[in-house]
């Protein structure tokens, strides 16, 4: 593994190679927020959030730093007018699916995002998959999956694994940002429990 | 059929079926592409073939059925050789008249030739029809001269002469060199320089490589892709063994939308063919170097499209794109290095090597060489496929190929490059059509897609439609994405319904840039690209909508009305009975009103009342007049005896 330097906010930096801009900027001390981001898992880069501005081969761009390779004189910036107006925009799209959750709170103060920008959406889940990711990748039982897409997109325990191997389980909960698993799960477990008794038709 | 071991023997093999053919014999090619088979051409090939059956003209005549040669608003198309005489909207009526007269007689048809609809001229032969005429078809011009289904007639054309110079008479290095100096450029979207990916691909570490066939075509009204691998699927194979040999791969893929049931038949067939004839397989044509191709059949999803959510589909996993910032040419399928190009790039690859690719730059523009193959449908009159040199304005395509807009009606904006394209308006016309100016226009090339809009076209709505398609097709994984899409749905829906709101522009291009900028892929990245454009081109159109709450193209139907003049209605009836929803009132001497509230703004009274009264009129961003009282209502007839 050779070593790489790169700059970011200004500060020459030191990673190896296969390094993510996220990887290089932590063990640097440097903070940048992270939402669908977790050590245990494969980098996703669906919620953006960890966007930076670098300037690389003559361009300035935005890239998510949870995936970006780090690069021999990469500047990185964690912040800048660019990187924060996206960072304020997209918390606001998440946050009209679960204007409550802490942890969009927290970064909605920070970017000054305004929680009510955007209509309320019907659903609560942000998609950032670390339950689906987590139930594949670290347990390996894929009882969550993605279905459809688009738009359309939700999460879903898939009844015929659940009814086996959630009961005692359970870890993803933790994981889930909004309060969208939870429910999930809830409406699964009722649909899958059986239906009461109904009376004796009386036919004969 | 034995192995063809060397380029010698592919020569002799060639002669032998060109010499068995007679150029003097008469054919009837019939276009069978998806298109003239939706308008009945299996029906035409049966009775055809009846008429010839009856004639006892079995040994004396070819029936040919072909891929699609783009004129598909004639269809069904026939063109008799060796005469080259073209006949168009041919019906299974028509078959008994073609053998008695076209072939038995030597007649032309003249019923069935093209008339010009301005100068009433008719056109005999193909070359001389103006939609064809001011094409420059080097892809699709074989269409109709070859059935799909036989590689004897794409060799009798010439076939895989440009593998057997490539592989017998060139290093792959040099076939690199060539293909990069010819300055190809992807013909799926982004226009990306062909011979660098192959470089790209050829110098990323690894051993297995793969080449892969992009056929999952998913714009809206595009099927350039499908008619030339239904058409000619081995000028496609070709292409690809060429490259796969210049990038040092010994396995392909086709990907396929499971949608195109023909093409996925007709390459499997030249995939088959082309093994027996040993273009495929071991030792291709002696020089030592192996290839194989998979047909992957794709599930149909729009962003299926984009290079590495086709890949990690290949590997049997749902089509979503994966970050880029490696190139799939250095990691794609399975992590190895694989060189993705579309069906059309691949297509170009045999003729830059036949002909070399200081031919090939003496067409098209400074930055984009060769020909392109646009779908253009629409409000124009010839919608087809149509192939022109890069550089031909985009009113040549729309006025000289195209034949103009139908109707009299007045051009409005043309939008090329499918969903993530944008919307050209009149004023850049005489912009010519390449990769980057399309981009400096604020559309792009894409795969070709080109639907002319009319003045009864509305923006907004155009904009929304896109829109809509995107909030469907987006994969759903990345937040700037999905929400940034639905988010800018939901303002477009609410403009086009009247509830627009001051500021909402601004919004939208906020939305835009966050959606552009931040986006995992293409697809989001582009996503925005028919919100821009019409903002920028049409953002008067946006503003009547939202201040005055008016669809001056009177298609948003929560902005229009339609409202019967007193003083012009005739009291027809016509109306009256044609309108489905009930909601005109009236009688034989009494004046008709729409009764607003049953009206369900489908426009019928509009289009069915005589152009001699016009007394049905669109009204929007102002309030309907009041109905006149009942008593006003009853017309006095000046000539009674008349009725």
């Amino acid at each position: 593994m050779s070593e790489i330097t790169l700059q970011i906010d200004g500060r020459e930096v030191k990673a190896e190679e296969g390094m993510t801009i996220l990887e290089a900027a932590q063990s640097a001390g440097i903070s940048i927020p992270t939402l669908c981001h977790h050590e245990k898992l494969e980098p996703y880069g669906a919620c953006r959030i960890c966007t930076v501005e670098i300037e690389a081969h003559g361009r300035t761009n935005l890239v998510a730093a949870c995936l970006y390779p780090v690069e021999q004189n990469l500047v990185v910036r964690t912040r800048s007018e660019k990187v924060d107006k996206t960072r304020k925009v997209l918390l606001e799209l998440m946050l009209a699916h679960a204007p409550d959750a802490a942890a969009l709170q927290d970064l909605a103060q920070e970017y000054g995002a305004d929680k009510a920008r955007f209509g309320k959406e019907s659903s609560f889940c942000i998609l950032c998959g670390l339950c689906v990711r987590y139930c594949a990748e670290v347990k390996k039982k894929n009882a969550i999956g993605f279905v459809d897409r688009g738009t359309r997109r939700e999460v879903i325990f898939i009844p015929e694994i659940t009814s086996k191997e959630c009961w005692d389980c359970k870890e993803c909960f933790p994981l889930c940002p909004t309060e969208a698993l939870q429910a999930t799960f809830l409406l699964t477990k009722a649909l899958m429990s059986p239906s009461p008794p109904s009376a004796p038709e009386s036919e004969e | 059929m034995p192995k063809i071991n060397s380029p010698a023997e592919l020569e002799k093999l060639r002669k032998g079926i060109v010499s068995k053919r007679d150029p003097k014999k008469p054919c009837i090619a019939v276009c069978t592409g998806t298109g003239c088979l939706a308008l009945g051409a299996d029906k035409v090939v049966v009775a055809i073939k009846e008429e010839i059956k009856k004639h006892g003209l079995e040994d004396k005549v070819d029936i040919k059925e072909t891929g699609c040669p783009g004129f598909c608003e004639r269809g069904t198309v026939v063109v008799i050789y060796p005469e080259e005489i073209c006949y168009l909207k041919v019906q299974p009526e028509d078959a008994g008249e073609i053998v008695s007269q076209a072939i038995l007689a030597k007649k032309v048809i003249d019923r069935l030739l093209y008339v010009d609809p301005t100068t009433n001229e008719k056109a005999v032969r193909e070359s001389e029809i103006p939609f064809y005429k001011n094409q420059m078809r080097l892809l699709i011009g074989n269409n109709i001269k070859l059935d799909p289904k036989s590689i004897d007639d794409y060799l009798a054309l010439g076939g895989y002469s440009a593998l057997a110079k490539a592989l017998s008479q060139m290093t792959p290095e040099q076939v690199l060199a060539e293909v990069t100096k010819s300055n190809l450029r992807g013909r799926g979207g982004g226009g990306f320089p062909t011979g660098r990916k192959w470089a790209e691909c050829r110098n990323a570490p690894g051993e297995a490589r793969y080449v892969i066939v992009n056929a999952d075509e998913g714009d809206p009204g595009a099927f350039m892709d499908r008619a030339l691998l239904e058409g000619n699927p081995h000028s496609v194979l070709e292409g690809l063994i060429i490259g796969a040999y210049a990038i040092g791969s010994h396995e392909g893929y086709i990907y396929v939308r499971q949608e195109y049931p023909l093409a996925i038949e007709n390459v499997t067939i030249a995939i088959k063919k082309a093994e027996e004839y040993g273009f495929l397989g071991e030792n291709i044509l002696g020089s030592g170097f192996d290839f194989t191709i998979k047909v992957h059949r794709g599930a149909g999803a729009f962003v299926s499209g984009e290079s590495s959510a086709l890949m990690t589909a290949i590997e049997g996993r749902v089509g979503e794109p994966r970050p880029k910032y490696i190139h799939t040419a250095v990691k794609g399928v399975r992590d190895r290095p694989s060189c993705l190009n579309n069906v059309e790039t691949w297509a170009n690859v045999p003729l830059i090597i036949s002909k070399g690719a200081d031919w090939f730059t003496g067409i098209g523009t400074g930055g984009s060489k060769g020909t392109k193959i646009f779908s253009l449908v629409g409000k124009v009159n010839n919608t087809g496929l149509v192939e022109v040199p890069m550089g031909i304005t985009l009113r040549d395509v729309i006025y000289k190929v195209g034949g103009g807009i139908p109707g009299g009606k007045k051009f409005k904006a043309v939008q090329t490059g499918g969903p993530s394209g944008g919307c050209i308006p009149e004023e850049k016309l005489d912009m010519k059509v390449d990769f980057d100016e399309l981009a400096k226009a604020g559309s792009m090339m894409g795969s070709g897609g080109m639907i002319v809009m009319d003045e009864d076209i509305c923006m907004v709505d155009v904009a929304r439609y896109f829109l809509n398609f995107l909030s469907d097709e987006s994969c759903g994984k990345c937040v700037p994405c999905r929400e940034g899409i639905r988010q800018m749905l939901k303002v477009l829906t609410n403009i086009s319904k009247g509830k627009g709101r001051e500021g909402d522009i601004e919004l939208l291009e906020e939305l835009a840039e966050i959606t552009r900028d931040a986006s995992l892929c293409a697809l989001g990245r582009t996503a925005a690209n028919p919100v821009m454009s019409t903002i920028h081109y049409f953002r008067d159109e946006y503003e009547a909508h939202i201040k005055e709450k008016k669809c001056p193209a009177y298609v948003c139907k929560e902005l229009i009305s339609y409202y019967i003049d007193p003083d012009k209605c005739q009291a027809c009836m016509i109306c009256l009975r044609q309108c489905p929803a009930g909601a005109i009132a009236g009688d034989k001497n009494q004046i008709h009103v729409i009764d607003q509230e049953k009206c369900t703004k489908c426009g019928t009274c509009f289009e069915v009342c005589p152009l001699r009264f016009g007394a049905v009129k669109r009204i929007s961003g102002e309030p309907v007049p009041p109905p006149i009282p009942e008593e006003a209502r009853v017309i006095a007839r000046k000539s009674k005896e008349n009725e």
